[in-house]
């Protein structure tokens, strides 16, 4: 293999990686507060393409996208406040059919919406044929506003969670959620907040990867399903778990396809997380000691 | 005593007028089984809505023959075995002469042998040659056949003289028959398939395969034969990854929106399509010229939507139930036979010519070569 060559496949992974481990923090946010997965969290992504493409045609592209989040986010908040808040002890399988349901719902009404075409915003720099040269390898500028965009994320969200006082206090919710509401702080309030933040994560990147992949009502699922499996690769819960885990899954499949047909492509990434669930239950980067105080 | 023979004359004309109708005239009742829902509706939508143009049209002239069309169209929803309840619901309980549909090839396949059995003429609108090779006395079908599109490829392949290739096929059923026709004829044409993939119909990305495709030298010219969105992005993906190789796409690119998607990447593309899709460019003396002029302004007015060819499929399967229905009248094997006799009748996928062994009625010159030209269609005319 040229070093050309592998660079391509490396930007490759780390594209679709920056994608998934994104996904995967925000099944983590709301893992952490909640104990649950949000099944919807792919909704989310689709969301924010979706409505960023509206928006667009009404307003310039920072603004549209920047309303798209905000519309988002309120859409996870509602959620929230509406299907989850008012459950007293809600059970976990109970919640996890919740959040399915959800998801059900918001892609049948973003169906029922944008149609079942495909679309997608404009690239933020040049057009489909634009390229720039990495060490030889050729990539679409708009790969690396999404690496960038990634990255900027998971930078910001650390900043969040270690020095700001919510953040501490979304953690303390993760940590110990008795002691947490002993020392006063709003579980109920830290869970919405959770939902509005991954909800807003999610939307962003699903503004800057539509591009790339295209948006369609129906996307959520199939990010949802790799999401997931970084999640578990990463240790439920490590939100750097995902990052590490979302490059691991990225690059394997990018590199895949030189030694297997690329229709084995989504077969590697269940593989994995079979593998995982197996072995290492407590993925890659967890630990075992701490997932086994955990409910689910 | 007047008064009561004027009533009785009034009653016994009102009774004659009541009961005469059906005498004159009888419904024809031709069924349709169309995905106009579901994942597959960007077929069955514009099918439906062609017939149900068609129907008002024809009955606006007074039916065929005199006798009104009654139109019942059945949405199978792109699912199977939702379409072999329905076909029996149209023929059983409803009893219908012909027809139209499925709209696409799984769903044709799995009802093909109810209407065989049945012996009611079914005019689908589906693509794959199976439906009609092996030869199904009473199963038609109005798309032109896949062997053909590969065969135009191939012919400007060796024009242009490339001859190794890489193949790339979406998963769907287009994808599958359209990647075993490729193989199938390259041979004829001296064309080498040296790398063939499958790309998944809900691919994101494909820049990895791309690059895999790239770093073989030996690829002179890409296939990429998909029905599905996702083919814009291996148009895109090969385009950003600097490479300038030539990129054939089959009949199923023909949608204006998957141009739209690959933005300047589908510049150049070169495909065979139907020439609905050129309709305001044939020349007059065309035989499909008036006919698809008409169409395309007919349906773009009513439904505020591009014709597509999709839609045309639909358009020819009726026409040719018209003329046949014309012939054989309400009497099924006599509209059998009569579909079996048409020739040289212009449609929008091309010039029709039945017989009892060709039941698609298509060749090779239905097919146009189209490229891309500034986000637009327009015909190929070579480099």
């Amino acid at each position: 293999m040229t070093t050309e060559l592998f660079i391509q496949y490396l930007v490759a992974g780390i594209t679709y990686g920056s994608i998934y481990a994104i996904v995967a923090i925000g099944f983590n946010i709301i893992y952490n507060t909640t104990g649950i997965i949000n099944f919807a969290q792919g909704e989310f992504v689709m969301l924010g393409g979706m409505l960023s493409i509206t928006f667009l045609q009404f307003l310039p592209l920072p603004v549209a996208i920047a309303l798209a989040v905000l519309a988002t986010m309120a859409i996870g908040a509602g959620i929230e406040m509406l299907f989850i808040r008012w459950l007293k002890q809600p059970g976990i399988l109970r919640m996890i059919i919740i959040t399915i349901g959800l998801s059900i719902l918001i892609r049948e009404t973003a169906l029922h919406f944008w149609g079942a075409n495909v679309r997608s915003l404009p690239y933020f720099v040049g057009n489909e044929i634009s390229t720039i040269a990495i060490f030889g390898a050729r990539v679409s500028p708009q790969v690396l506003w999404v690496i960038g965009t990634c990255g900027l994320m998971v930078v910001f969200l650390n900043i969040f969670f270690q020095t700001t006082s919510i953040g501490r206090e979304m953690r303390a919710c993760a940590a110990n959620r008795v002691a947490a509401v002993l020392c006063g702080i709003d579980t109920r309030n830290m869970v919405t907040l959770s939902f509005i933040l991954s909800a807003g994560i999610g939307a962003l990147a699903g503004a800057v990867m539509s591009p790339i992949t295209y948006t369609q009502y129906d996307i959520g699922t199939g990010l949802a399903i790799k999401g997931f499996t970084v999640a578990i690769i990463g240790g439920l819960g490590n939100s750097l778990g995902a990052v590490g885990g979302g490059l691991l899954l990225g690059i394997l499949e990018a590199f895949s396809v030189s030694v297997v047909p690329l229709a084995f492509q989504d077969a590697i990434a269940i593989t994995i997380l079979l593998v995982i669930l197996f072995v290492r239950p407590h993925g890659l980067f967890g630990s075992s000691a701490v997932a086994g105080l955990k409910e689910f | 005593m007047k008064k009561i023979i004027g009533k009785s004359l009034c009653t016994l004309a009102a009774a004659c007028l009541m009961t005469a109708a059906p005498v004159w005239a009888e419904n024809i009742k031709i069924g349709a089984l169309l995905a106009v829902t579901g994942p597959a509706s960007f077929l069955g939508g514009p099918e439906a809505r062609t017939l149900e143009m068609l129907v008002e049209e024809a009955n606006a002239k007074g039916g065929i023959n005199g006798n009104k069309i009654e139109l019942l169209v059945k949405d199978t929803a792109g699912n199977p075995e939702k379409a072999i309840s329905l076909a029996k619901q149209l023929l059983e309980e409803d009893k219908v002469l012909a027809v139209v549909g499925p709209s696409s090839s799984g769903e044709t396949m799995s009802v093909k042998k109810i209407f065989e059995d049945a012996q009611t003429p079914l005019l689908s609108c589906a693509a794959a040659e199976v439906i009609v090779n092996p030869l199904a006395s009473w199963v038609f079908k109005t798309p032109q056949n896949d062997s053909s599109a590969a065969i135009k490829i191939f012919m400007e392949m060796n024009k242009l003289g490339i001859e190794k290739i890489a193949v790339l096929v979406d998963n769907s059923g287009f994808g599958k028959a359209g990647k075993e026709q490729l193989v199938k004829i390259a041979p004829d044409y001296k064309i080498d398939i040296v790398e063939a993939e499958v790309y998944d119909a809900k691919a994101t990305d494909l820049s990895a395969v791309v690059a895999k495709i790239k770093a073989n030298p030996a690829v002179q010219g890409i296939v990429n034969w998909s029905i599905v969105p996702a083919q814009s992005i291996v148009v895109k993906n090969i385009r950003q990854a600097g490479w300038q190789v030539p990129i054939f796409q089959s009949h199923g690119f023909g949608n204006i929106k998957y141009v739209e998607a690959a933005g300047a990447a589908a510049e150049g593309v070169i495909f065979p399509a139907s020439r609905l899709l050129m309709a305001d460019q044939l020349p007059d003396s065309h035989p499909q010229k008036a006919l698809l002029v008409k169409y395309v302004k007919d349906y773009e007015t009513k439904f505020q939507e591009p014709a597509s060819t999709f839609g045309g499929h639909a358009y020819d399967a009726f026409m040719i139930l018209e003329k046949a229905v014309a012939v054989g009248g309400n009497d099924k094997a006599k509209v059998r036979e009569a579909i079996e006799g048409l020739h040289n009748l212009p449609g929008t996928a091309g010039v029709f010519t039945f017989s009892a062994t060709d039941h698609n009625g298509l060749d090779l010159n239905a097919f146009e070569m189209m490229t891309v030209k500034d986000g637009k269609f327009v015909p190929y005319t070579g480099k």
